[in-house]
C-alpha cells in the first residue's frame, strides 16, 4: 500500500514538474516564435548610450505624462516636458524618447532653443507591450536628465498583421 | 499631398508664450506588420519634421516607427515678431511635405 502510494505521488509528481516545464516553454518560446525580435533592455540601453556617450544621466527636471493603463497601444498621447529657465545660457537642447520592447527603441527625438520657451512637447506613440518608457532631456550645459513611467498595454501596436 | 493641419494663434503679444499644434496625414507603415503572404510591409514613415520662425529654426524632430499614424506633434515657441511659420516634413519614399501660417505680433 504504502509503495503504491509512493508511485503515485511521484508520478503525480513528476506530471506536474514536466506539465510547468511544458507551460513554461510554450510561454517562453511561442512570443519569440510568432513577433519579429523586439527592443530589450540591453538594446534601449544601447540607444540610450549612443546619445549620451559615457556621461552621467541623473534622474528628475523631466517628466513623462503617458497614461499609466493603455487600451490600445496605436495611439498614446505622450507628453514630455522639462523644468528650465529656457534662456540663452540654460536651455534645453534636446529631449529623447525610448521604449524597452518595441521593435526598435528609439520613438521619438526633438530639438529645441532658447526660442521654444518651454521646453514641452506632445506627440502620439505606439507601444507593443506592457513596458518602461524613458525619456532624457540633454541640457544646454551638457548634462543629462532622465525620466521613466512603466505603463500596462492591453492591445498592442505595430505586430498585428495588415 | 498630404494633408497637414496646423494650429497657430494669428495674433500674439510680443513676446508671449504660444503653443503649435500640428497633425499631417500619413499611415506611418512602421515595416514590422506582415501582410497576408507573411512578409512584413515595407517601412515608409515620416523621418523629419522641421519648424522654422522667419528662416530660424525653432523646433525639429526625428521621428521614428514608433510615432503613431497621422503624427500629431504639439510645442511651444515665444512670439518674436510678425511673420511667417513654416513647416516641413520629410520621409521615406521622398515623402515631402510643406505649409506655412502667418502671425501678427503686436
Amino acid at each position: 500500500m504504502t509503495r503504491h502510494d509512493d508511485t503515485l505521488q511521484a508520478t503525480r509528481r513528476r506530471f506536474l514538474i514536466d506539465t510547468a516545464a511544458l507551460a513554461g516553454a510554450a510561454g517562453i518560446w511561442l512570443p519569440l516564435a510568432t513577433g519579429p525580435a523586439s527592443a530589450t533592455p540591453a538594446s534601449m540601453r544601447a540607444a540610450i548610450r549612443k546619445v549620451v556617450g559615457e556621461a552621467p544621466v541623473t534622474k528628475g527636471r523631466l517628466k513623462i505624462d503617458l497614461p499609466p493603463l493603455i487600451e490600445n497601444g496605436n495611439a498614446v498621447s505622450l507628453t514630455v516636458a522639462v523644468e528650465s529657465p529656457m534662456t540663452v545660457e540654460d536651455h534645453v537642447k534636446a529631449i529623447h524618447v525610448f521604449t524597452e520592447k518595441n521593435p526598435q527603441p528609439n520613438v521619438i527625438s526633438v530639438q529645441l532653443g532658447p526660442r521654444a520657451g518651454r521646453a514641452t512637447f506632445s506627440s502620439r506613440i505606439r507601444l507593443a507591450d506592457s513596458q518602461k518608457v524613458i525619456a532624457i532631456a540633454q541640457m544646454s550645459d551638457g548634462s543629462f536628465w532622465s525620466d521613466e513611467i512603466e505603463v500596462i498595454v492591453t492591445l498592442a501596436a505595430c505586430l498585428e498583421g495588415v | 499631398m498630404a494633408r497637414a493641419l496646423i494650429n497657430v494663434p494669428p495674433k500674439a503679444k510680443r513676446g508671449e508664450l504660444i503653443e503649435i499644434k500640428t497633425l499631417i496625414s500619413h499611415n506611418m507603415e512602421t515595416g514590422f506588420r506582415p501582410d497576408n503572404t507573411g512578409k512584413p510591409v515595407p517601412r515608409d514613415i515620416i523621418t523629419e519634421f522641421v519648424c522654422k520662425y522667419n528662416g530660424e529654426e525653432i523646433f525639429r524632430a526625428e521621428l521614428y516607427p514608433a510615432v503613431s499614424a497621422n503624427p500629431f506633434l504639439t510645442f511651444f515657441t515665444i512670439a518674436t515678431e510678425s511673420g511667417t511659420l513654416n513647416f516641413e516634413w520629410t520621409g521615406d519614399n521622398g515623402f515631402s511635405a510643406t505649409e506655412s501660417v502667418n502671425i501678427t505680433v503686436e
